[in-house]
This record gives structure tokens, sequence and C-alpha cells, in this order.
């Protein structure tokens, strides 16, 4: 049952890393990068279960909070041009 | 472990990883930008909560089944805050909608 689960996890991030290749913008590729941390991190979690570690749901936790501040970082980045605070960024 | 609990935690593991894959092939499929983060927010938010959900079944009444429900909430939170993020800076940027293939940035 988790074979199937990792299975489909992980069809889902070669799909998604199709379209960071593919995709015309930019923005299609932060869009299917925060999507493959995403999925990793049910990776993760589902690969602890299956090899008998629930203990790795730590590191799924963990990889779910960083993954999602550096979204944030890098669309900061793309649109001010500096990860500086708000009273030194270029507007 | 219970063959209900089984049966029950079988099937949202199924259908967790099916809307996942679902989801990834949306992301091809769709005409648009704007279209794509809707796809892409349907995995984020629907399958991993019933894989997580259908794992946390599985564990039983401890604390491990806990963690779990803190990871939803926590994915809950962020991920349409993310998708929100990122729609709101194409846009402001100038991604047109309804557009395929335009790389509409303004140098």
């Amino acid at each position: 049952m988790f074979v199937f689960a990792a299975t489909g996890v992980l069809a889902t991030m070669l799909l998604a890393l199709a379209r960071a290749v593919l995709g015309p913008s930019v923005y299609d590729r932060i869009l299917a990068v925060n999507m493959i941390g995403t999925k990793t991190m049910l990776l993760i979690a589902v690969a602890g279960f299956l090899g008998g570690r629930p203990e790795w749901l730590d590191l799924a936790l963990l990889y779910a909070l960083i993954s999602f501040i550096a979204v944030l970082a890098v669309l900061r980045f793309s649109k001010y041009g500096d990860l500086g605070s708000d009273d030194q960024v270029r507007r | 472990m219970t063959p209900l609990v089984d049966a029950a935690s079988w099937i949202l593991l199924i259908s967790g990883a099916a809307l996942c894959v679902i989801g990834g092939i949306g992301l091809h499929r769709m005409p648009d930008f704007y279209s794509r983060t809707h796809a892409g927010g349907l995995t984020d938010t629907l399958g991993a909560t019933l894989i997580l959900v259908g794992l946390a079944l599985q564990a039983g009444l401890t604390l491990i089944s806990v963690k779990l429900l803190m990871i939803v909430f926590l994915l809950h939170l962020t991920s349409p805050t993310a998708t929100h993020a990122l729609v709101k800076a194409a846009y402001s940027r100038g991604l047109e909608v309804g557009r395929e293939g335009s790389d509409g940035i303004p140098p």
C-alpha cells in the first residue's frame, strides 16, 4: 500500500520536473519547484512508514517549512532584486 | 489493526496518490499559467491531506498521528499562501492572462 502511494508521488514529481524544464515562463518553473518540494515532503513521510521508521516525520515537517520559506525568498528576490529589509530595497 | 481501519487507510492512500498524479497531468494539459497554479494547488492541499490522513490511520493513536496532523495543518496554511504570492508576483510583473507561451515580462 505504501509502495503504491510512493509510486504515485514519484510520478507526480517526474511530471513536475518535466514542466520545470518545458515551462515557457519563469513562473511556471517556480510553480514546478514548489510542487517538487511538497512532493518530496510527502515522499519522505511515506518512505518513512515504508521502511518501518515513522520518526522520519520530523524531517518531513522541517522540509515543508524550509521549502515554503525558499519559495517566498525566490519570489521576493525576483520582485525587488534584493533580499534586504524594506527600507533598503528599490521600489 | 482492524480490517476496517486498514481498508480506510488503503482507500485514502490510493486516492491521495491518484489525485497527485491527476494534478501532475493537469499541470501539462492546462493552456495557461494561471490555470496551472490551480492544478498545482490541488495536489498540494487535497492530495497531500489524503495521503497524510491515511498514514495517520495506519499509525493509530500515538504521537506520530499528532505530528502528522500538525503537518496537515501547516500545509493548509502555507500552500495557499505560496500559490497566492506566486500569482500576485506574476500578475504584477505583467504576465498576461489567457496567452500561452508568451513570456510577457517587461525587460
